[in-house]
């Protein structure tokens, strides 16, 4: 038997620590966005404006400052729908097993689009 | 050894649309939040596609720019600007409510209909820039 109160056990536990994670950095990735997401929309809109051919798209690219944003775009975006998409299948969907199964797909799958988006960036950047 | 908890058989959340629950403009504004979400969410798959057809070199970007560039492409890069902008202005009215501001039912009511109206003037913009400039 144990002497040591339950109140012991659960300090530093669990949402003792981590409770407010989650909806903290769902809101940070958020304030992050703004200004990139709004960068890259009218970005993508003046490239469309000038006809969007393969060269010019590609010299945008890999210009070193467009390549940064586009990176830290690409990793503020999948982060945060990573988050986002995390809610809702934990709000949404029943059954445990299919839950965790959806939770770990969309975590793999986000990453992957991540390092994929981030390699074809720095493939360009580097080239 | 699989026993069912009595949470494991409680109608879970949507289950009340409809039969229940009357619909109002702060709560239908909320849903398109979720919605424009997971949108955006299959709209960074096709980004990163985009990008990897760039690095790939000219026949790859021809072929992605080929649906782009066809109807149901413009009309879905359409639906993702404004997806886009109204997650991004309604992301922004979430953030107030966070700090504790505007959460008053007419204050509610008309940021909702301000960032209706924001994330469409964004949308335009975005486009008229891209085909008129």
């Amino acid at each position: 038997m144990s002497l040591r109160s339950p109140l012991s056990r659960a300090r530093g536990l669990g949402s003792a620590k981590h409770g407010v994670h989650h909806f903290w950095v769902q809101r940070v990735s958020a304030v992050a966005l703004i200004p990139l997401a709004l960068w890259f929309v009218f970005s993508v809109a003046l490239l469309a404006a000038k006809g969007g051919s393969f060269d010019a798209v590609r010299y945008w690219a890999s210009y070193p400052s467009v390549a940064v944003t586009l990176v830290l775009f690409l990793a503020a975006a999948a982060y945060h729908s990573a988050l986002g998409v995390q809610v809702v299948i934990e709000d949404y969907v029943a059954g445990e097993g299919w839950k965790i199964a959806l939770l770990v797909f969309s975590k793999f799958t986000h990453l992957l689009i991540a390092v994929a988006g981030i390699f074809a960036v720095l493939k360009l950047a580097l080239a | 050894m699989t026993t069912k908890s009595p949470a494991d058989s409680r109608p879970l959340s949507p289950f009340m649309l409809g039969s229940y629950y009357r619909f109002q403009w702060t709560s239908v504004l909320s849903f398109a939040h979720r919605l424009t979400g997971l949108g955006l969410s299959l709209g960074s798959a096709l980004l990163a596609v985009w990008l990897i057809a760039l690095a790939g070199g000219p026949q790859w970007y021809g072929a992605v720019a080929a649906h782009v560039q066809a109807w149901y492409g413009q009309v879905l890069l359409f639906a993702w600007t404004f997806a886009l902008m109204y997650h991004l202005c309604n992301g922004i009215r979430h953030l107030f409510w966070d700090i504790g501001r505007g959460f008053e039912l007419k204050t509610a009511q008309y940021s909702g209909y301000a960032v209706v109206v924001v994330s469409l003037l964004l949308t335009a913009a975005a486009w008229a820039l891209a085909c008129f400039r």
